[in-house]
């Protein structure tokens, strides 16, 4: 694994109503240790997605630079996007094996750690939302990434059906370390998992501050801590109340 | 009480209503131009008995299965293309308005002038009036594509090949499956004029050869075989193969 070190002057695109170009990230300058979980949060609409697009290859038209290390090439990404994006012709093991080219003593573990061994021949369809979410995390996963992307993967998810997947993905960081990128506008939930937190402002979007996750990973359960945190970030910096 | 019938033998009464209809009708016209359906089975098992319907019936659908093949193929490719980029859409639209228009009849006489009374010409006439008509359906499934797992596949490095045999032809399985039935029903009434134009074997042609002996039986007794092949095709080729591609449906 790699640092990584996104630095962003300009990404734009081309609204189709105004038919101008419209700015969505200015000036952006994020750097990621290995094996770090950094949560970005920000309002709304403000490109947090089109960063994870352009982080992925998947946009490549934007002024800067992103590299892994000492290489600017386009490193192994693994990407969790908000909806699970399973093929849904395919069962799970086939989505699973067509998109990693993972081997069976890669998948395997990893289907068990998810608890997903018994539906592992389900077609999605079969399967709740939860679940394929969960296949979505194992196929990020499953490519070993230098980089894994995740744009808020527990949305639209029952509250203990959020938290139940993300203990189980905080177990699969542990056992597999990987630099995370994981965006979300709900503050609790990035305390939750991350060791630093990035706000962003609205669009265009830039780095407004960034704040350090100090309670122990043992600890993240316990919903007073959280909150107490989050009142201090809120006390210690009051602008951050407008982008959450 | 339910009263109502189970699907099937619905389906059994509506066929023996229909033969029934038919009896009644030829009965009450009594005429050799409308014959009575054991007249036409009696003639149909004839046919079969001295092999002239197996022949004729056999080399017709072998040319369907030729002329349905390539352009299955390349409507396709030209739909996938279509759909795809708009541009290349915007240009060959036209075209394809043109070609959709052009009577079948036309486009056979053409061919057996330009070409002659060859095989190619007859396959040529029929790949004309068909492909467009697949170009059409498939171009609607493909700009219709999931962009969402499109993205998965570019972002996951799926390649082309993976991309085109896992993502995107799947979806576009019911577009095939719609231009391979509507296929089938406009391929075989093509072949038969062009059998009838400009060949000399084939459904066509002895349906031309029984018209010009007022034998309305015979002709009955061939149409009736072609359309029990074509069922047969739908039954035991193209719903089988539906019922594979859609398992993964709840």
């Amino acid at each position: 694994m790699t640092d990584v070190s996104i630095k962003i002057s300009h990404k734009s695109y081309l609204s189709p109503d105004a038919e101008e170009q419209k700015t969505v990230i200015k000036n952006l300058d994020i750097s990621l240790k290995s094996g770090e979980f950094v949560c970005l949060v920000g309002p709304s609409g403000c490109g947090k997605t089109t960063l994870l697009n352009t982080l992925s290859g998947l946009d490549k038209k934007y002024q800067g630079s992103i590299n892994f290390g000492e290489n600017d090439i386009q490193a192994n990404i693994g990407y969790v996007f908000q909806n699970p994006r399973l093929l849904p012709w395919r069962t799970v093991r086939e989505n699973l094996a067509l998109a990693t080219n993972a081997s069976d003593d890669v998948l395997e573990p990893l289907l068990e750690l998810m608890k997903l061994t018994d539906v592992q021949n389900s077609y999605p369809e079969q399967l709740s939302l939860g679940m394929s979410r969960r296949v979505a995390i194992i196929r990020a996963f499953a490519v070993d990434p230098e980089l894994l992307l995740m744009d808020e993967p527990f949305v639209s998810l029952d509250p203990p059906t959020a938290r139940q997947v993300r203990q189980l993905l905080i177990e699969l960081w542990t056992n597999r370390p990987h630099t995370i990128l994981f965006v979300t506008h709900n503050l609790r939930e990035a305390i939750a998992l991350a060791d630093r937190l990035i706000f962003l402002s609205a669009s265009p979007m830039s780095v407004v501050t960034e704040i350090p996750v100090p309670i122990a990973r043992n600890q993240r359960l316990n919903e007073s801590e959280i909150e107490s945190f989050r009142a201090k970030i809120f006390s210690d910096f009051p602008e951050i109340a407008s982008l959450v | 009480m339910d009263t109502s019938l189970h699907p099937q033998k619905l389906s059994v009464l509506s066929v023996l209503i229909f033969f029934g209809l038919w009896q009644s009708l030829a009965m009450l016209i009594h005429s050799n131009t409308f014959p009575l359906p054991i007249v036409v089975l009696d003639v149909l098992w004839q046919e079969i008995s001295n092999g002239q319907l197996p022949y004729h019936l056999g080399i017709t659908l072998i040319r369907l299965a030729i002329s349905f093949t390539i352009s299955m193929i390349i409507g396709c490719a030209i739909g996938i293309l279509l759909g795809q980029y708009k541009q290349l859409n915007a240009f060959f639209d036209n075209w394809l308005v043109i070609f959709l228009n052009i009577p079948a009849l036309v486009t056979i006489i053409l061919c057996y002038v330009w070409f002659g009374l060859i095989e190619t010409a007859a396959i040529l006439a029929v790949v004309i009036n068909k492909v467009p008509n697949v170009v059409v359906t498939i171009r609607e499934g493909a700009r219709t594509l999931d962009q969402d797992l499109m993205e998965m596949a570019d972002c996951y490095r799926f390649g082309k090949w993976k991309t085109f045999l896992h993502v995107v032809w799947p979806q576009l399985h019911p577009f095939v499956m719609a231009a391979a039935r509507s296929g089938l029903a406009l391929i075989w009434k093509i072949i038969l004029v062009v059998e009838l134009l400009g060949r000399s074997n084939g459904m066509g042609y002895q349906l031309h050869l029984f018209f010009q002996l007022f034998d309305v039986a015979s002709i009955l007794a061939y149409t009736i075989a072609f359309v029990s092949v074509i069922q047969i095709i739908e039954l035991f080729i193209l719903k089988p193969l539906d019922q594979k591609a859609l398992r993964w449906r709840r």
